[in-house]
């Protein structure tokens, strides 16, 4: 069933150029984008086999010799579409800081030590339904020069295909009640209030496993939906 | 309103998770390489740098590319024509380097359908990723040597004095090679689509 993707969903993004967060002022297009009809080119999109994850790529923290140090933690959720039907077989990767807050990029010198047992990057694929899973430390929140005294609120990157390259989606995962919220000019770019909730996890206690992990819920919607919804009468 | 998942920027530290290289503990999923044994068509090479609105280099964006065949097919259920590329994959990344250089070896891919059947010229679409980017801007890159562009019913919707942001030039090199520059604004900013 070919989907369609109206263009009116993209509302829910933040806008290009948002000047709160300074580096999009000479990164952002300034004349329009133009318009043009979903063609094949971007109604398809990458197809990967199961070469793509490995077994374990789900779970960082057993990509080293040691446990790395922090707070254990499961995420996961489902990938669906617009309708709610859950996006079968597509693949995720996440990056994130350790739990103190230091990525184990180059660039990063923020004064915080890094982790020998953590690399944090992972990769799955969502299963017949929809669903992934990952097992990883808590990321703790980190300094950036975006203006005086700026801290990053703690935060997952998510990279997530979908269907097409359209629907194709890079976002950012954040964690419940989190105090930074209110500074952080990148989580506020996204201007739309119930839009910016839909990047915060939920706390999910259920699927606690006692003894061992806390484990958050994070369901991420993309593009796309049926063309021709209740069209039986 | 829509209830899709927003955007947030990949940020100045996506490199060690979606294009480690040799540079990290960590495997790439995808290379700059689409090439396969097996692929049949022109092989060529696409280079380029990506600049801000100052013109100053951009040396931390990704750059994904998504293409048919030499025949114009895609490896996706959705295009049923036969795939006589099997391992052809179409799908391509590659980071920026520290003058905002990225390349791309593939094939030149064939015509496709447009909109009403009508063919479009050959084509690869190239997603843009960086710091700074509240989500990734979409633009196509074009052949310079391709007699079909003037008819091709996506260039023919941009203006006429823009078009020329979207055509790759021939350059020199071993393999037929192409030069696409993305600018991500400023006089000459690539055209970018709303999709």
């Amino acid at each position: 069933m070919p989907l369609i993707y109206p263009r009116e969903s993209n509302a829910a993004h933040a806008p290009r150029l948002s000047p709160a967060y300074k580096s999009t002022v000479k990164r952002s297009p300034a004349k329009p984008l133009v318009i043009i009809p979903h063609t094949l080119s971007e109604l398809t999109g990458p197809v990967y086999g199961h070469e793509t994850v490995r077994e374990n790529d789900n779970d960082l923290t057993i990509q080293h010799n040691g446990e790395p140090l922090g707070e254990r933690i499961i995420v996961h959720g489902h990938v669906r579409d617009e309708d709610g039907r859950g996006v079968p077989n597509t693949l995720l990767e996440v990056w994130q800081a350790n739990a103190c807050g230091r990525y184990i990029h180059v660039v990063d010198q923020h004064p915080a030590p890094l982790d020998p047992n953590f690399t944090g990057a992972g990769r799955a694929q969502t299963d017949s339904k929809g669903y992934y899973r990952f097992v990883t430390i808590k990321p703790g929140a980190y300094p950036w020069g975006n203006h005086h005294n700026a801290w990053r609120p703690a935060h997952i990157h998510f990279s997530v295909f979908g269907y097409s390259f359209i629907s194709r989606i890079v976002t950012q995962m954040y964690f419940p009640g989190d105090p930074l919220f209110a500074y952080d000019p990148i989580f506020n770019s996204v201007t739309d209030e119930k839009a910016r909730m839909r990047m915060v996890s939920s706390f999910d206690l259920e699927n606690t496993q006692p003894d061992w992990a806390l484990c958050y819920r994070f369901d991420i919607v993309l593009r796309g939906r049926n063309a021709t919804p209740l069209d039986n009468d | 309103m829509s209830n899709i998942t927003p955007s947030q920027t990949v940020g100045p530290y996506f490199k060690y998770g979606l294009t480690p290289g040799r540079d990290y503990q960590w495997n790439d999923a995808f290379s700059n390489d689409l090439v396969t044994p097996d692929v049949s068509g022109e092989r060529i090479r696409i280079i380029g740098q990506v600049f801000d609105g100052d013109g100053k280099v951009v040396t931390d964006s990704m750059l994904e590319i998504w293409q048919a065949d030499g025949q114009g097919r895609f490896a996706d259920p959705l295009d049923t024509r036969a795939l006589p590329n099997a391992a052809f994959k179409g799908f391509g990344r590659c980071g920026t380097d520290a003058n905002g250089v990225f390349s791309f070896h593939t094939v030149k891919p064939g015509s496709v359908p447009g909109p009403g059947a009508k063919p479009q010229a050959p084509h690869i679409l190239l997603a843009v990723f960086a710091r700074g980017m509240t989500q990734q801007a979409i633009t196509r890159i074009y052949f310079e040597d391709e007699s079909a562009n003037v008819a091709d019913p996506i260039l023919t919707l941009v203006p006429g004095d823009r078009r020329t942001t979207l055509i790759a030039r021939r350059d020199h090199g071993g393999v037929t090679a192409y030069r696409f520059d993305v600018h991500l604004q400023g006089d000459d900013e690539t055209v970018f689509f709303d999709l």
